[in-house]
């Protein structure tokens, strides 16, 4: 049952994947290194343009409406994002891994109630849910976190359900029954092993959703203080100056972009590597 | 028959929206503070919560709201004392056409491009086709509208930046919507495409002496399309939440704009009534692939 984990190396696109990644942990972890004070307001270098497009004072990424420092600010919400991306798939995944189980393992009435509130949440589009949730609770990034697990669990409980379905039949479960190990024991050792490659592949797009999924409520001014800076916000922000200082929008959307871009990426080299059964040619 | 099942499923499935939407106002906690205006006094507050009801048990509540709500009464609207379900019905058709300008962008889009990808299998169309399949998977709907705006709208004064007038301050808003779909479907479109293309009937077909475009026409495309149509009504639920994030950056006036304007003023009605119609949609939709299916494959309608 073992797979050829790891027998594909990654190629160009998923290097390019993993290297924007570790470039934005990087940012993320040594924000104050890099660029420091992104609340720093400097009136008198409002709207400067980058400095290798004109800017005046020398900001590698000009400055916002306020003199604030683009660079600054696009690093420091790489670890808004990163925090939402990551704590978000933690908590999505780990209610979505358990209620998956429970549905595939347990079968019968707990499949039945779980599956059809999942086709239930997939009736409402994630942002329509994700908007009027955020609507009625007071913005916070915790709350935020939760709205997001709340909308996109049933991704992983649809895979990890349909997962267990299969391996539940496998001669390695049933003789691991036979020789007395208990549900806690095949759930644990033989089929969350098998299911892991799945998992992760999910988990790793997962990553890039919710990602975007975040910078598309903070855009629309829900979810996050509006003092936090989040890229989502910044280009909200910057979205009246477009015509004047397109630079103040345009690099938080391309931070956004890029991340999505990289987890999509390495998702999909992951996909292709760890299981064969759901390769793209 | 099949057909009866699925309809009774989407009966079901909108009941639970319903419930979904109901509990909306319990999220917060107490939901006579979620729904009275934010400057309530804590007096008026008591007389509030008499007057909603809200000081019923909540099983009675939830029957009384599904009463109200199957005749598609939502309560009033915060901000314009209107029934709250025809303050969004109203702003409905905006959207509808965005979405299907959207809709219709993407199939414009995807179909030659998968179809490109697919009979130039690793050569530089596939490659091409493949970048950009990527890029409009993950290109956000604000960054794609405002590239947009400056490209059309502020560079070449082609196309109007806001509105929604005229058939004009469509297109820049269905593009930003529809990529998104575009590239999940070109990517789907090429890769069943390539699996039906290496079946034993292919080779047949080509054996025959026929020429590659009739087999991937008459043939390949009539079997990849059962994932393709599957695809396009997931697409729906992606393309409302699009439309909610274009319709404000293009100042159009469609009910996802509506919706996020009444966040502000805490118009839980409106909000209410939004995430149902878009449910509703949702399940229309795929009410609408299912009778799809049948057309396309029989053997579907006769089990």
């Amino acid at each position: 049952m073992r797979r050829r984990v790891g027998s594909r190396l990654p190629s160009g696109p998923a290097l390019f994947g993993i290297a924007i990644l570790t470039a934005l942990v990087v940012a993320a972890l040594f924000a104050d290194l890099i660029a420091p004070a992104p609340d720093t307001q400097q009136l008198f270098d409002r709207l400067d343009a980058p400095s290798w497009a004109g800017g005046a004072h020398g900001h590698l990424l000009g400055t916002d409406s306020l003199g604030r420092d683009l660079l600054a600010r696009v690093v420091h919400g790489a670890r808004v994002s990163l925090t939402v991306g990551l704590v978000g798939v933690a908590l999505s995944g780990g209610v979505g891994i358990t209620l998956g189980l429970i549905a595939g393992y347990l079968g019968r009435r707990w499949d039945r109630i779980i599956m059809r509130v999942a086709d239930v949440q997939q009736a409402i589009p994630a942002l329509v849910l994700a908007v009027a949730v955020a609507a009625v609770l007071k913005p916070s990034i915790a709350n935020l976190i939760v709205v997001l697990a709340v909308t996109t669990w049933f991704t992983f409980a649809r895979v990890v359900r349909s997962e267990v379905l299969s391996l539940r039949e496998m001669l390695f479960v049933e003789s691991a029954r036979v020789v007395g190990a208990d549900d806690a024991r095949i759930i644990g050792r033989h089929i969350l092993p098998n299911a892991a490659a799945s998992i992760i592949v999910i988990a790793t797009l997962m990553v890039g959703n919710l990602i975007l999924f975040e910078a598309s409520l903070s855009f629309l001014g829900v979810g996050v203080p509006l003092t936090t800076p989040t890229w989502g916000r910044m280009v909200f922000d910057g979205i009246e100056y477009v015509a004047t200082a397109w630079w103040i929008a345009l690099f938080p959307g391309l931070a956004v972009m890029l991340t999505v871009l990289a987890t999509n990426l390495v998702g999909d080299w992951l996909r292709d590597a760890l299981d064969p059964r759901q390769r793209r040619r | 028959m099949y057909l009866f099942q699925r309809l009774v499923q989407g009966v079901l499935v909108l009941l639970g929206v319903t419930t979904i939407v109901f509990a909306l106002t319990f999220v917060a906690g107490d939901p006579a503070s979620t729904l009275a205006p934010l400057d309530t006094t804590p007096a008026e507050l008591e007389a509030f919560r008499h007057n909603m009801g809200l000081d019923r048990p909540v099983p009675v509540q939830y029957l009384d709201f599904l009463a109200h709500a199957v005749r598609g009464d939502f309560g009033m609207s915060y901000s314009s004392h209107e029934p709250a379900m025809g303050v969004v019905l109203e702003r409905l058709p905006a959207t509808l056409r965005l979405t299907g300008a959207a809709v219709l962008f993407a199939l414009v889009v995807a179909i030659p491009l998968g179809l490109l990808a697919a009979m130039n299998h690793d050569r530089w169309i596939d490659s091409a086709a493949r970048f950009f399949a990527f890029l409009g998977q993950s290109i956000p709907v604000f960054l794609l509208g405002m590239v947009l705006i400056l490209v059309f709208a502020v560079g070449l004064r082609w196309l109007p930046s806001s509105g929604g007038e005229s058939w004009k301050s469509l297109i820049l808003p269905a593009i930003s919507v529809g990529a998104f779909s575009a590239a999940v479907l070109a990517r789907l479109l090429r890769s069943s495409l390539l699996e039906v293309l290496s079946q034993e009937y292919i080779r047949t077909a080509y054996a025959k002496g026929l020429r590659g475009r009739t087999v991937v026409v008459r043939h390949a495309l009539r079997n990849a399309a059962l994932p393709f149509v599957t695809m396009l009504g997931l697409q729906v639920g992606f393309l409302l939440s699009g439309a909610v994030v274009a319709e404000t950056i293009f100042a159009y006036p469609g009910m996802g704009r509506l919706a996020v304007e009444a966040i502000s003023r805490k118009d839980v009605p409106v909000i209410q009534s939004f995430v149902t119609i878009a449910a509703v949609i949702v399940i229309a939709a795929n009410l609408f692939v299912d009778l799809l299916y049948t057309r396309i494959d029989p053997r579907i309608r006769l089990s």
